[in-house]
């Protein structure tokens, strides 16, 4: 087995659903030993969330928990009995890490506030996810990726102004908030093993959208400088031209003319006789009325008979800001990432092989290794509980009485 | 009070646009000295300004507007409006600024020397940048050898898309994201441009710099970093990918809805362009729903008896719910559903945020002075250590600010030197009057 960055890291992870289990991944991939705590019988609630492996909703076959959940170990423990909340002290005291992601006054209800869990592991790095953080009036709200987006994101902005707002794609901002989690918990790290100091650290899922950079922190900026609110508007008025999504032969393809040079628009198109054309080439001869109309008989028959991946090459060969408008098939068998070894190939005892995203960063002193695939509800019980001590009958027992 | 995770480590950044940009904001927010290279004869589109650096400031911001806006109160027309575009000074706190042609002979050496002296180098530009200028990690671990150095494009440093040209908005088509989002009735023309991918890549490329910091101090070594922001925007996409290698299907636009079934949407409520965001999981959910509107009628009709039925009828229970909410503020609808246990949340545009309670007391926004643009409060960190409390400290970087002290304390170049610098149109604080 490789040795990986994290080879030496040991996590306890009481993490759900998504943002928690994202920022855990990221450290399991690259070599940190997670021990991930679900709930016996029922496991991490994402085991019941779609897709499904052959669509059959199998709490080991959710595609969902398989992607979130790779090299990690799973033991099951109930967190609300005694026995639980000493075995978790007991783990606190050898692990470097901690991440939760319940709802704030979970931890102190069960005994297991920082300021306990600090006293048993000064060095412990302890990293509380939740919605809106650990304090404020809305601290024990509940919250939703659509709620979340609504209230710290740039959602206000997105869509089109006679429709109601809308938000990003899947579950983009928790898992953004778990990459942030991630930052915050390996930042702590590297002071905590230096300084012999561990820390908790308070990660508010609204606060890493409004404080992100996919246009939220630039339009709260924007309020300050000159108290004028963003609103949505419709990408078609764009007043720059060619500007946004449009269509062609087989689908769509979005460029943009905005700090790109109109010549470069003539190179793609191959119609030199366009460079200096005074009714384009310059942004405010653009605007008399009339030009427009005028560009968009000589651009929609182009674009319309060639096809995305034909005009996103040609543009791209004359300079020109561009892309396709994939879909999920399109990305997957894209020549681009395969070349790169992107795509990994994971074997699971219930789904056989399957294809999942690979490594986000890529850097050969830190290789991004899959030893194992998603745990199994509870895999992992006789080998860590092992290790803590107890027997194999004494696991009958505790299962038994629910325990585990 | 515990140092800053970062204390003592310099990080040179050479990043336009945003995803750079916000990485290195990630790591000078938390102590490490940020130096953003940028040079008088080179002005980068989105970075210091959209197209010009001296654009007609009142026209661009009615053009563009938003979070493409200039600072205009106050503005003095012969003022430096690079100092006060949003879209960068929203990432410029706490980082130093100096700047340096690197197009010519002299200008790359006094690169290197700064690299000598530095921790970390990270670019985001297209690959060929770094080589064209010569500048390559091959070339600067020459320099110091256990250089770390990160190169966040777009696509890598290999495959067919290594030269290509991109924005996040056209990763984001590339990646698969731009493909599942937007409404569900209506074609993509109508996407509004996004830009997920540097959130996405600047945050992975700054957990990426802090592991091969914990790399270092371990093994000593250094090293060179090949990040895709594409690459790490596909994981982000997640189930996605899985239910097209698992059912060979693909994930169409959902709307507002959710992904994994709950019900839920965006109302419109009382107000001008005001709405809430509601969502309804499970039985438990629906009970507090209900109980929150006072169990009218319609709740009881046996469409919305259960779950599945429920998610079966969703346009109709959608049309009942905006009915409710139109009748109350977005706060109020919030309030009331939060209090039976309801998920529910206002759209927040810039003024509530800035007025909103919760984000107050939690201390989020904090106070800065920018010799240009005045004080202001800005964003704050994005998370909170006990141990190490952590208000912004440096207002966003003008174009040169840092000149003196970078030359001369952290490079160690001598008075001499400095002056004939300066002479040369390497040190300054405007652009070159050739740039529009």
């Amino acid at each position: 087995m490789p040795q990986q960055v994290l080879s030496d890291v040991k996590v306890l992870d009481l993490t759900w659903y998504i943002a928690g289990p994202y920022c855990t991944k990221l450290l399991a991939d690259y070599g940190a030993d997670v021990i991930k705590v679900e709930r016996p019988g029922e496991g991490d609630p994402a085991r019941k969330m779609e897709p499904f492996f052959g669509d059959d909703p199998h709490p080991e076959k959710s595609g969902l928990f398989l992607h979130l959940n790779t090299n990690k170990r799973s033991i099951t423990l109930n967190l609300k009995s005694e026995w639980g909340q000493k075995v978790i002290k007991e783990l606190v005291g050898e692990v470097d890490i901690l991440v939760e992601s319940f709802s704030p006054r979970v931890m102190p209800s069960l005994g297991l506030e920082y300021e306990t869990l600090e006293e048993i592991n000064p060095k412990l790095v302890m990293v509380s996810i939740s919605n809106f953080g650990q304090t404020g009036p809305y601290r024990d709200f509940k919250a939703s990726e659509l709620i979340i987006y609504g209230m710290g994101g740039a959602m206000n902005q997105s869509g089109l102004p006679e429709e109601e707002p809308l938000k990003k794609g899947g579950n983009v901002i928790q898992y953004q908030g778990g990459t942030m989690a991630a930052i915050a918990t390996m930042m702590t790290l590297l002071i905590a093993s230096s300084e012999g100091v561990g820390q908790h650290v308070d990660v508010s899922l609204m606060e890493t959208q409004l404080g992100t950079v996919d246009r939220r922190m630039a339009q709260l900026l924007s309020y300050q400088y000159n108290k004028a609110t963003t609103a949505r508007a419709d990408p078609r008025d764009i007043r720059v031209y060619p500007h946004g999504v449009f269509p062609c032969a087989d689908g769509y393809f979005e460029l943009s003319a905005v700090g790109m040079l109109w010549r470069v628009v003539a190179g793609m198109l191959d119609m030199p006789e366009l460079e200096d054309d005074p009714r384009f080439s310059h942004p405010l001869a653009q605007q008399i009325p009339g030009h427009r109309d005028q560009f968009e008989e000589i651009w929609y028959p182009w674009i319309m008979e060639r096809t995305k991946k034909e005009i996103v090459a040609k543009g791209q060969e004359a300079g020109a800001l561009c892309g396709p408008i994939n879909n999920m098939e399109e990305v997957i068998n894209d020549a681009h990432w395969w070349e790169r070894g992107f795509w990994a190939q994971i074997e699971h005892p219930m789904t056989g092989k399957l294809t999942y995203p690979g490594a986000p960063i890529k850097a050969e002193e830190m290789p991004w290794v899959i030893r194992r695939a998603a745990p199994l509800l509870g895999q992992h019980n006789e080998e860590v509980y092992g290790k803590q001590g107890y027997t194999k009958e004494q696991l009958v027992t505790l299962k038994e009485k629910g325990l585990i | 009070m515990a140092k800053l995770p970062l204390e003592g480590i310099r990080i040179v950044e050479l990043c336009p646009v945003w995803a750079g940009p916000f990485c290195c904001m990630l790591l000078a927010d938390w102590g490490a000295e940020v130096i953003k290279v940028e040079s008088m004869q080179h002005f980068p589109v989105y970075s210091r300004g959209l197209v010009q650096a001296r654009p007609p400031v009142m026209l661009a911001n009615q053009i563009w507007s938003g979070y493409t806006a200039y600072m205009l109160q106050g503005y003095d027309p012969a003022a430096t409006p690079w100092n006060r575009f949003v879209m960068y000074n929203c990432h410029a706190r706490n980082k130093m600024g100096m700047t340096v042609d690197l197009r010519r002979p002299e200008g790359k050496e006094i690169f290197k020397r700064l690299v000598k002296v530095s921790d970390v180098v990270i670019e985001s530009n297209s690959p060929r940048v770094t080589e064209e200028l010569g500048l390559t990690y091959d070339v600067l671990k020459e320099m110091k050898a256990d250089l770390i150095m990160l190169s966040l494009s777009g696509f890598g440093r290999s495959g067919p898309y290594k030269y290509y040209r991109v924005l996040g908005a056209h990763q984001e088509g590339f990646a698969g994201h731009s493909y599942i989002r937007g409404y569900r009735d209506m074609d993509f023309t109508t996407n509004v441009t996004l830009y997920h991918t540097d959130e996405a890549g600047g945050a992975h490329g700054a957990l990426a710099v802090v592991m091969a910091l914990y790399h270092r101090r371990r093994t000593g070594k250094g090293q060179h970093i090949d990040m895709a922001q594409s690459e790490a925007t596909i994981p982000h996409l997640g189930e996605a990918v899985m239910d097209y290698t698992m059912n060979q299907r693909i994930t169409e636009r959902l709307g507002n809805r959710d992904y994994h079934g709950a019900i839920q949407g965006c109302y419109r409520c009382w107000g001008r362009d005001d709405w809430v965001n509601i969502t309804i999981r499970n039985d438990e959910e629906w009970q507090g729903f209900c109980r929150a509107l006072g169990d009218p009628a319609w709740t009881q009709d046996e469409k919305f008896a259960d779950h599945s039925s429920r998610r079966k009828n969703h346009d109709e229970l959608d049309r009942h719910i905006g009915e409710w909410t139109r009748q109350l503020g977005k706060y109020e609808v919030m309030r009331i559903l939060q209090a039976e246990g309801v998920p529910a949340g206002p759209v927040m545009d810039e003024r509530d945020a800035y007025t909103d309670p919760h984000i107050r007391e939690r201390g989020f926004f904090n106070e800065l002075t920018h010799a240009d643009c005045g004080t202001h409060l800005y964003p704050g960190v994005a998370w909170k250590m006990s141990k190490t409390p952590n208000p912004l400290r440096l207002p966003p970087v003008r174009l040169g600010e840092h000149n003196e002290y970078v030359y001369k304390q952290v490079i160690g170049v001598s008075d001499e030197e400095y002056q004939e610098l300066e002479r040369g149109g390497h040190i300054g604080t405007d652009f070159v009057p050739e740039i529009p």
